[in-house]
C-alpha cells in the first residue's frame, strides 16, 4: 500500500428505527493520506467531515453506523496493511491512542472534569506502554513542557477546570502525541478558542510536526486554517467529497461553484474589506436529497442535468478532482445519460 | 407548552402513554360508577365470612362477610378522593407560594423556601402521619395531611420554573415595557410553568394514593367502615392462611393504581419535556 | 474542606431550629388536651390544674418550647405520659433496630439497583434495559407494605417460611438477628431500589454523552476503564445526592416495616405514641428521626464535596 491510508467508499447510516430505512448521512468517500502528509477536510457544519473521521477511530456510537461496502486500509507502524472496520475491538483499542490519536473542538469539556492533568496524561502511556509510574510521570513533564505550557510541574497536579480553554487545547495535544502517533485527527481544534489564541495553536501544531512523523488530517470550516497548515485538501459537501486537490490547487484554480462560493465568503486576512459574500439557500437535510447534484438548488451555474444525475468525481487536472458536471467529461457526461 | 389535545394526541402515539391513559381512565370511571358497578353494598354482610372467590363473589369475601370485590370498587372511589384532593391541596398551596417566592425573591423567597425546607426535612410519611395524628384520623384529616406534605415539591418546581421562565426575553420585555406584575404573572410566567408542574401533579398523584394506602394500613388513614385499599390489607394480615384473597386482591390494585399513575407521568414527563428524555 | 464542613454545619442550626419549632407548633395545635388524655373528660379542676402545673402546661407557650428544646440540648427529651420513663433512652435503643434495618435495606438497594442501573445505560435499548426499566417502574409503584404483605403469603403458601418473631439485637445473637431482619430490610430496599435504578441509569446515560468520554475512548481506554474509571466516577454524584434523600424514604418506610414484622424500632415506637396519645414520645421520635434525616443530608453533601474537585471548599 503506498499510502498511510486508504478510505473507500465509506458510508455513514442513521438508525432511524425498526421500521424506516437508514439514512446515508456521508456516502461514496474515497480518500487517500500519505505519510507525513497533512491533509485538510473543509465543509460546513454537518457535512459529514467530523464523523467520517471519527469513523477512522471506530469511535461512532448508535444510533450511527459504517455502511456495507466501506473500507478503510491503515498501515500499521510494523508495516502490514490493516482493514480498520473489521478489526476486532481489542486491537482497535490497542491502535487507538497510539497510531492514531485525535484531538477535539472543545477542549473546556474534552477532558474529565474529575481526574488531574497528570492522570489523563499519563493514562494515555499507561494503555500503551510499560514505564513505570515515575517514568511516565517525566514523560508527561517533557511533553507538557513540549507543547509550551508553562509551570509545566504545577499544571501537572490541576484539575482541567482550573485551566483555560488554550491551555487544555494543548494538554489535549500533549495527550494525543505522547505515544507518536502515525496519525493526528485534529477536530475543529481552533474553533472554540479566541482568534489570537488560534494562531498559537496552529503554529504549536505546525511547529511539533516537524519533530514527529505525524500526518494530520485537520477538520475545520475554515480554509484559513487550511491555508496555513495544509498541503492537500477534500471539500465536503452535504457527505459527499465534491472537491479534492493541492492547497495550491484549490485558491488558485478552483474547479467546484461550492468551493469558490467558500472562498469568496471567507474575509482576507489584511486584504480589503468587501461585501462578504454569502452562499444562498441552505444545506439540504441527509434523507431528502434530490436525485441529481446536491449543491444544485445553491448554485449559480444549475443546468437542467444538474436537477437529473450526481455528478460523478472527475479529474479536471492532474490530481484535482471535482464532483461537478461542468467540468465532467463528454464520456462520462454521455454514460451518466 | 402545547395544547390540551395535541398533548394527548403525543401521549396516545406512546404505548406506555397509551396503556396509562387508558388504565387511569378506567380507574376513574370505577370510582364515578362504583355505585352501578358493584354487586354488592361495601358494608353489608352478604355472605359467610372469609369465603373463597366463586361465580357470585368474584374475589370472595371478608371476615364480615362482606363483599370484596364491591369493597374494591368503592375503595377506588376513596383513594383517587384522597389523592385528587390532597395533590389539589398541594398543588394549590404550592403553586401559590412557588409563584410568590420566584416572583419577588429576596426576603419573601427567603422566608417561603426556608418553610419549604423545613417540611422537606422530615421524611414524607412520617409528617404525614404526624400531622394527622394531630388533625385526627379520617377521610378529610387524611387528605389535609397529605396535601400539607405535598407543598413543598409543587413550590420548589413552579419556584424554579419562575426564575427560569424571568430571565426569557420577552418575559423581561415586558416588564421593562410596564406591564403590571400580576398580568406578568399570569400571562407570561403561568403558561411556562404548566409543563413541569403537570408531570409533578401525576407523579404526586401516584405518591398521594400510596401515602394514604400506607397510613390506613396502619390504621391512621381512613377509618372503618369506609373502603379504603390500604385497611383493607391490614385487615386481612390477621387472616392471611384462611382468606389469602383478603389480602391479595387488594395489594393489587394497590400496585396496579400506583404503577398505571407512574407510567403516564413519565409518559406525560417524555412528552412535555422531551429534553428529560434519556 | 475544613472550613466548607463548618459551614455546612453551621447552616443547620436553623433548619434544626425551624423542625423544633414546627414540631412543637404543630403538637400545641393537637385538639382535646393532654391532660384530657390522662385523665379522661370529667376529672375536676383542681386535678386538671394540678397535673397541668406537673408538667408545666400552665405556661406561656415560649416558655414551654424554650424548655423543651433546653432539654432537648441537654439531652432530656422528656418522660412518657403513660410510662414516666425517660424517653431518650429508649429513643437511643429503639433507634439501633432502625439504623441496622434502614442501613442493611440502603446497602440491599444499592448492590441491587446501582449495577443494574449501569448495566441499563450501557446497554441502552437492548433486552437487559427494557426488563430493568419495567423491574424499576415496578419497584417504584409497589408500596413496601404491600410487597410485604404478598412476600409474607407467598413465602408462607409456596415454602412454608415464616419470617421468625421475637426481636433479638445483633450483639446478642448477629445470626439470629440477621434473620429476622434480613425480610424486612430486603423488602424496604427493594421499595427504593426502583428509583435508585432509575437515578443510576439516567446519569450515567447523561455522563456517557459527555465529550470526555469520548476522549478517554480515543486514547484507548477498554470499555471497563472507560466505564468504571471515567463514566461511574462523574455519575456517582447525582447517585450519591440521591441516596442521602433515599434515607428520608427509608426512615418512612422503616415505620411501616417495623410495624409489619413487630420490630422495636423507632417508627414503631411513633405510632405507639400516637396510639396511645403519648404525647411527649411522639414529639421526640419525630424531632429525633428529622435530626438524623437532616444529619445525613449533611453528610451527603460533605461526600458530594469531596467526590467534585469542582467544588471549592471555601
Amino acid at each position: 500500500m503506498d499510502h498511510l491510508l486508504e478510505m473507500r467508499n465509506l458510508s455513514i447510516d442513521l438508525y432511524r428505527g425498526r421500521r424506516t430505512p437508514p439514512v446515508k448521512l456521508v456516502e461514496g468517500i474515497d480518500l487517500n493520506i500519505d505519510k507525513k502528509q497533512n491533509f485538510g477536510i473543509v465543509g460546513e457544519s454537518g457535512c459529514g467531515k467530523s464523523i467520517t473521521c471519527s469513523s477512522i477511530m471506530g469511535l461512532l456510537s448508535f444510533p450511527l453506523s459504517v455502511g456495507a461496502g466501506s473500507s478503510i486500509r491503515f498501515q500499521r507502524e510494523n508495516g502490514t496493511d490493516t482493514e480498520l472496520l473489521s478489526l476486532p475491538k481489542k486491537q482497535m483499542q490497542q491502535l487507538r491512542g497510539k497510531e492514531i490519536s485525535m484531538i477535539f473542538q472543545e477542549p473546556m469539556t474534552a477532558l474529565d472534569p474529575m481526574y488531574t492533568i497528570e492522570d489523563q496524561i499519563v493514562e494515555s502511556l499507561r494503555f500503551h506502554t510499560d514505564l513505570s509510574r515515575s517514568a511516565m510521570r517525566e514523560a508527561a513533564l517533557e511533553m507538557l513542557r513540549k507543547v509550551k505550557i508553562p509551570r509545566a510541574e504545577e499544571i501537572l497536579k490541576e484539575y482541567p477546570h482550573h485551566l483555560s480553554g488554550g491551555m487544555l487545547q494543548r494538554v489535549m495535544i500533549a495527550i494525543a502525541l505522547i505515544n507518536n502517533p502515525r496519525l493526528l485527527i485534529a477536530d475543529e481544534p481552533t474553533t472554540a478558542l479566541d482568534v489570537t489564541i488560534q494562531a498559537q495553536i496552529l503554529d504549536l501544531m505546525n511547529e511539533l510536526r516537524e519533530s514527529y512523523d505525524t500526518s494530520v488530517i485537520m477538520i475545520t470550516h475554515d480554509l484559513g486554517v487550511i491555508a496555513e497548515t495544509c498541503e492537500q485538501v477534500a471539500v465536503f459537501y452535504a457527505g459527499q467529497v465534491v472537491e479534492q486537490a493541492s492547497v495550491d490547487d484549490i485558491f488558485h484554480h478552483t474547479a467546484h461553484p461550492y468551493t469558490s462560493g467558500l472562498l469568496r465568503s471567507v474575509t482576507s486576512l489584511g486584504g480589503e474589506q468587501k461585501e462578504l459574500y454569502t452562499i444562498r439557500g441552505t444545506v439540504p437535510t441527509a434523507g431528502q436529497f434530490s436525485s441529481g447534484c446536491r449543491f444544485a438548488d445553491r448554485c449559480e451555474h444549475c443546468t437542467a442535468r444538474c436537477r437529473e444525475a450526481v455528478p460523478p468525481l472527475t479529474e479536471v487536472a492532474p490530481g484535482h478532482q471535482c464532483r461537478c458536471w461542468l467540468h465532467a467529461s463528454g464520456a462520462e457526461k454521455e454514460a451518466a445519460r | 407548552m402545547k395544547r390540551l389535545g395535541q398533548t394527548i394526541r403525543d401521549l396516545w402515539k406512546d404505548p406506555m402513554g397509551r396503556i396509562g391513559m387508558i388504565g387511569i381512565l378506567l380507574v376513574i370511571l370505577v370510582a364515578i360508577f362504583a355505585p352501578l358497578a358493584a354487586p354488592f353494598e361495601p358494608d353489608k354482610m352478604v355472605a359467610m365470612p372469609k369465603s373463597a372467590p366463586s361465580a357470585d363473589y368474584w374475589f370472595g369475601t371478608d371476615n364480615y362477610g362482606r363483599d370484596i370485590f364491591s369493597r374494591i370498587l368503592y375503595g377506588a372511589r376513596v383513594s383517587l378522593e384522597v389523592g385528587i384532593i390532597a395533590v389539589g391541596i398541594g398543588a394549590v398551596a404550592g403553586y401559590i407560594l412557588g409563584l410568590l417566592a420566584g416572583y419577588f425573591e429576596g426576603w419573601v423567597d427567603r422566608v417561603i423556601m426556608c418553610v419549604m425546607d423545613i417540611l422537606f426535612a422530615f421524611p414524607s410519611i412520617l409528617l404525614a402521619i404526624f400531622i394527622s395524628a394531630v388533625l385526627g384520623r379520617g377521610l378529610v384529616n387524611t387528605m389535609i395531611a397529605i396535601g400539607i406534605v405535598n407543598i413543598p415539591v409543587f413550590a420548589r418546581t413552579v419556584r424554579a420554573a419562575v426564575i427560569s421562565a424571568k430571565g426569557l426575553e420577552y418575559v423581561s420585555n415586558a416588564r421593562s415595557v410596564g406591564v403590571r406584575t400580576g398580568a406578568i404573572l399570569v400571562r407570561h410566567i403561568s403558561p411556562n410553568v404548566v409543563a413541569p408542574f403537570t408531570v409533578q401533579a401525576t407523579l404526586a398523584l401516584s405518591s398521594a394514593i400510596l401515602t394514604e394506602a400506607s397510613m390506613s394500613f396502619l390504621g391512621l388513614g381512613i377509618q372503618p367502615p369506609d373502603p379504603s385499599w390500604g385497611s383493607m390489607l391490614s385487615e386481612a394480615r390477621t387472616f392471611m392462611e384462611q382468606a389469602p384473597w383478603m389480602a391479595i386482591f387488594p395489594a393489587l390494585f394497590i400496585i396496579v393504581t400506583i404503577l398505571l399513575f407512574n407510567i403516564l407521568g413519565d409518559s406525560l414527563r417524555d412528552v412535555l419535556d422531551p429534553k428529560l428524555k434519556t | 474542606m475544613k472550613q466548607y464542613t463548618i459551614r455546612r454545619i453551621l447552616q443547620l442550626i436553623p433548619v434544626l431550629l425551624g423542625i423544633s419549632i414546627l414540631i412543637f407548633a404543630v403538637m400545641k395545635m393537637i385538639p382535646g388536651d393532654v391532660i384530657s388524655g390522662i385523665l379522661g373528660v370529667e376529672a375536676t379542676p383542681e386535678l386538671r390544674a394540678q397535673l397541668a402545673a406537673k408538667y408545666g402546661l400552665d405556661r406561656p407557650y415560649i416558655v414551654q418550647y424554650l424548655d423543651w428544646i433546653g432539654g432537648v440540648l441537654r439531652g432530656d427529651f422528656g418522660e412518657s405520659i403513660r410510662t414516666a420513663e425517660p424517653i431518650l433512652p429508649q429513643i437511643l435503643t429503639r433507634f439501633q433496630v432502625t439504623a441496622e434495618l434502614t442501613i442493611l435495606a440502603a446497602v440491599i438497594s444499592w448492590f441491587v439497583a446501582i449495577p443494574l442501573g449501569i448495566l441499563a445505560a450501557v446497554k441502552r435499548n437492548s433486552m437487559a434495559d427494557r426488563l430493568i426499566r419495567v423491574f424499576a417502574l415496578l419497584g417504584v409503584s409497589v408500596p413496601g407494605f404491600a410487597l410485604s404483605i404478598l412476600l409474607i403469603l407467598f413465602l408462607s403458601l409456596a415454602f412454608g417460611y415464616f419470617s421468625p418473631l421475637g426481636y433479638v439485637g445483633f450483639f446478642e445473637d448477629p445470626l439470629r438477628n440477621l434473620q429476622i431482619m434480613i425480610l424486612p430490610a430486603s423488602i424496604l430496599g427493594i421499595s427504593i431500589s426502583g428509583s435508585v435504578m432509575r437515578m443510576t441509569r439516567s446519569s450515567v446515560l447523561e455522563v456517557l454523552r459527555q465529550d470526555f468520554v469520548r476522549t478517554v475512548r480515543a486514547k484507548g481506554a477498554s470499555e471497563r476503564v472507560a466505564i468504571f474509571k471515567h463514566v461511574l466516577r462523574s455519575a456517582l454524584i447525582p447517585i450519591v445526592t440521591l441516596v442521602g434523600m433515599q434515607i428520608g424514604s427509608l426512615l418512612g418506610g422503616a415505620v411501616i416495616v417495623e410495624q409489619i414484622f413487630s420490630l422495636p424500632g423507632l417508627g414503631q415506637m411513633t405510632l405507639t405514641g400516637i396510639n396511645q396519645r403519648d404525647y411527649p414520645v411522639v414529639q421526640g421520635c419525630v424531632l429525633f428521626i428529622a435530626f438524623v434525616y437532616v444529619l445525613v443530608n449533611v453528610v451527603t453533601d460533605l461526600l458530594y464535596a469531596y467526590i467534585d474537585p469542582r467544588i471549592s471548599y471555601d
